[in-house]
């Protein structure tokens, strides 16, 4: 699915992620932790393709091709998928008819013709009950006036409507209370399948209860320091990120 | 990031092209001869000449106004325009047929053919055009069609000719010689425009349309546009336009008179894409526009709705004056401004009667170098009791080498009125662009999109075929050179 291989990037001068390794196949879920500062989001970033930041090393191969190389419309376009920590508002442009317009362009890129209204609606409706989102919601603005609840949920709905490949939900629990939770893992677990591998950064375990991960990574200082099974979470939920960091200073 | 929005935001104009057809023109310069020629050219009777020549003699008196808007501009010599310009050959049209071909593939170009307007007509597109090139009205179409109704719809010179007692009743009592430089200009030397009175009661069955453009070299267009609404009447009324590529400044000062009596609704919606310059900000034309509206008895409702990308420079203040009591002023305006463009432009409103409700919507989206000015007045007199007013000024910026700038006036006489007003400026963000392109949707098609969505309100207020127009141009105007 996807192989990063010593991947080195940053915002101007300075050095985020310094030398990252992951390999994730089909329909796997692997979770990403770590303390705040440790590079998680700028992760997510670089793989989307934010112009913002300079890659100096590395590799990533998405879909046994050169990620790297690829604007960030065509990474989408392949089936990478960004859930975002922050969802921006668009005002105007209606949940509806941006996601027709997003869905065209994916359908265009594989040489498929967009839906018929009928069945692109079908599929809003569809989609819709899996996180539970409400049918005024569709047609109102991008994420306009939505609590932070309704964003999470809407960006794991486009999500299904969507239907990347590679997934990356870049602490899509932050700011969510325990139902909204629930609802968000339940609509992330409907769309697990063996085609479809996510990468779920996180920085509390409490997701993890929801979405049960194949594997677990702790990020810090910009590389994966130590890696594990679903456990590993439980371990750093007690010991905290401390144990971590001590670790590696005794290493060094 | 302002790489891309530059090059996306530096295109050029599509619709400059020079139709070649034999003009019949004034020699240049201004004078009093030179008033007497244009009416005599029109056939116009002693009591239209005495009208020119006394706003000429107003004009003399009168100082261009340069300091007060947000522009500026070499000045303008007066006596270095020509100031009529008729395509020549002119005889009674009995159809279509009989229009310079010439012509009609101007009009193709434009994307407005009269022939398909006509094909069209009672089918989908119900709109009756007045074609304006160059001062003179060459054909107007469905005119029989609204004379069933007792709806005038013509040129305005020959409304002088066949209405004069409704011109002499109206021209000039919204919008006098004596309102501003350029009115009274307007007045002394204005070469056509359009006319149009619909009757007590009578709803117009169709939409309204006039196509201006400006064609000869080194003329300046001074059009006089006069709408009467009677009692209970409604009419929708769409202006167009657009001019070719010109090196020199071409001046462009009209005038625009509304009134609406008891009961009666007036729609004006605008789509205006002059030429604005090229990128360098070299040519374009000079729009100076006065256009007014009122409300002259009881529950009267005017409504500007504009859309604004063309010309070098605009000054432009669509206006109502809420005489009549409940009556509803309306002003929906996006003005877009990119390269050197420069726009100072917005509306008044003038609350005079009783329980009158006024409301503003105005986008200014500002791009390359340009600079885009809202500039309004909200006035209540003292004694125009329970006077409300809602404004909502919004501005985008695309890149960090343009400027917005928004100039409200609020004049309140009356203890009892309602003034709210919001302002907004923001950014197309880097964020918005980056979600979207996340999502699969490239830059020049995610800056349309967001565009569109920051106008919707506007649009909203357009017609169909005019709102679909409209969003063509904005991504005209805004995109051009990527993808």
């Amino acid at each position: 699915m996807i192989s990063i291989k010593n991947l080195k990037a940053g915002i101007e001068d300075k050095e985020i992620l310094r030398g990252f390794n992951l390999e994730v196949k089909p329909g796997e879920v692997h979770a990403i932790m770590g303390p705040n500062g440790s590079g998680k989001s700028t992760l997510a970033s670089v793989l989307a393709g934010k112009e913002d930041y300079n890659v100096t090393e590395g590799t990533v191969i998405f879909n046994e091709k050169d990620l790297l190389e690829m604007s960030a419309e065509d990474r989408a376009r392949e089936g990478l998928f960004l859930a975002f920590q922050y969802p921006v508002e668009i005002p105007g442009v209606s949940n509806i008819n941006f996601l027709k317009t997003a869905l065209a362009e994916i359908r265009n890129y594989k040489g498929l013709p967009p839906l018929e209204a009928k069945d692109f609606l079908k599929l809003v409706k569809e989609k819709q009950a899996m996180v539970e989102l409400q049918g005024s919601l569709a047609n109102r603005s991008v994420n306009e006036g939505f609590s932070g609840g309704e964003k999470k949920r809407n960006e794991i709905f486009q999500m299904a409507m969507l239907e990347p490949t590679l997934a990356i939900l870049d602490e899509t629990d932050s700011g969510l209370d325990i139902d909204a939770l629930r609802i968000v893992a339940n609509g992330v677990n409907q769309l697990r399948n063996k085609e479809r591998s996510f990468i779920v950064i996180t920085h509390y375990q409490r997701l993890l209860d929801y979405i049960v991960p194949d594997f677990v990574h702790v990020m810090y200082n910009g590389q994966i320091v130590k890696s594990g099974p679903k456990e590993l979470a439980l371990e750093l939920e007690e010991k905290g990120y401390d144990w971590i960091k001590k670790e590696m200073e005794t290493a060094v | 990031m302002s790489d891309i929005l530059e090059e996306v935001t530096s295109s050029e104009y599509k619709y400059g092209f020079t139709t070649d057809i034999e003009m019949d023109t004034a020699p240049m310069g201004l004078s009093e001869d030179i008033v007497r020629f244009i009416s005599l050219k029109k056939n116009e009777p002693a009591w239209m000449l005495e009208c020119r020549l006394k706003a000429y003699k107003k004009w003399l008196t009168m100082e261009e106004p340069r300091h007060w808007a947000h522009i500026s501009y070499p000045k303008i010599d007066f006596q270095n325009i020509i100031y009529y310009a008729a395509p020549k050959a002119k005889k009674e049209l009995a159809s279509l047929d009989e229009v310079d071909p010439e012509l009609l593939r101007t009009f193709e170009k434009l994307g407005i053919s009269l022939e398909e307007q006509k094909r069209l007509t009672g089918v989908q597109s119900n709109i009756a055009v007045d074609a304006v090139i160059d001062s003179v009205s060459v054909k107007t179409t469905f005119k029989e069609t609204l004379a069933e109704k007792g709806i005038i719809f013509c040129s305005f010179s020959e409304a002088v000719q066949e209405h004069p007692e409704l011109i002499k009743k109206y021209m000039g009592s919204v919008v006098p010689h004596t309102d501003n430089f350029y009115a009274a200009l307007n007045a002394a030397v204005f070469t056509d425009g359009s006319f149009c009175y619909i009757p007590k009661g009578v709803r117009c069955p169709m939409e309204l349309s006039t196509y201006f453009r400006i064609n000869a070299s080194g003329t300046g267009q001074f059009e006089r546009t006069l709408i009467v609404a009677d009692e209970g009447s409604y009419v929708s009324y769409l202006e167009g336009c657009t001019a070719p590529m010109r090196d020199e400044n071409q001046l462009h000062a009209a005038v625009v008179e509304i009134i609406a009596h008891k009961n009666a609704e007036v729609k004006y919606s605008t789509v205006q894409n002059w030429y604005p310059g090229d990128k360098e900000g070299k040519g374009g034309i000079f729009n100076f526009v006065t256009k007014r509206g009122i409300c002259l008895e009881d529950n009267a409702k005017i409504s500007w709705t504009q859309v604004e990308t063309g010309s070098a420079v605009t000054w432009k203040y669509p206006s109502v004056i809420l005489k009549g009591n409940n009556s509803v002023g309306e002003f929906y305006s996006v003005a877009v401004t990119n390269n050197h463009q420069q726009a100072d432009t917005g509306t008044k409103m003038i609350h005079l009667g009783n329980n009158t409700r006024s409301t503003i919507i105005s986008k200014g989206i500002s791009a390359g170098f340009s600079n885009n000015s809202y500039r309004g007045l909200v006035r209540v007199s003292k004694g125009a009791k329970n006077a409300r007013n809602f404004s909502q000024c919004d501005s985008l910026l695309m890149g960090d080498k343009c400027g917005a700038h928004t100039f409200p006036y609020i004049e309140i006489k009356d203890k009892s009125a309602i003034v709210e007003h919001e302002a907004t400026t923001s950014k197309i963000g880097e964020d918005q662009l980056f979600y979207c392109k996340q999502r699969g949707i490239d830059t020049e098609k995610a800056i349309a999109l967001i565009v569109n969505g920051y106008c919707k309100e506007v649009f909203n207020q357009l017609p169909m075929e005019f709102a679909v127009e409209a969003q063509k141009l904005l991504a005209v105007s805004l995109e051009g050179s990527v993808g």
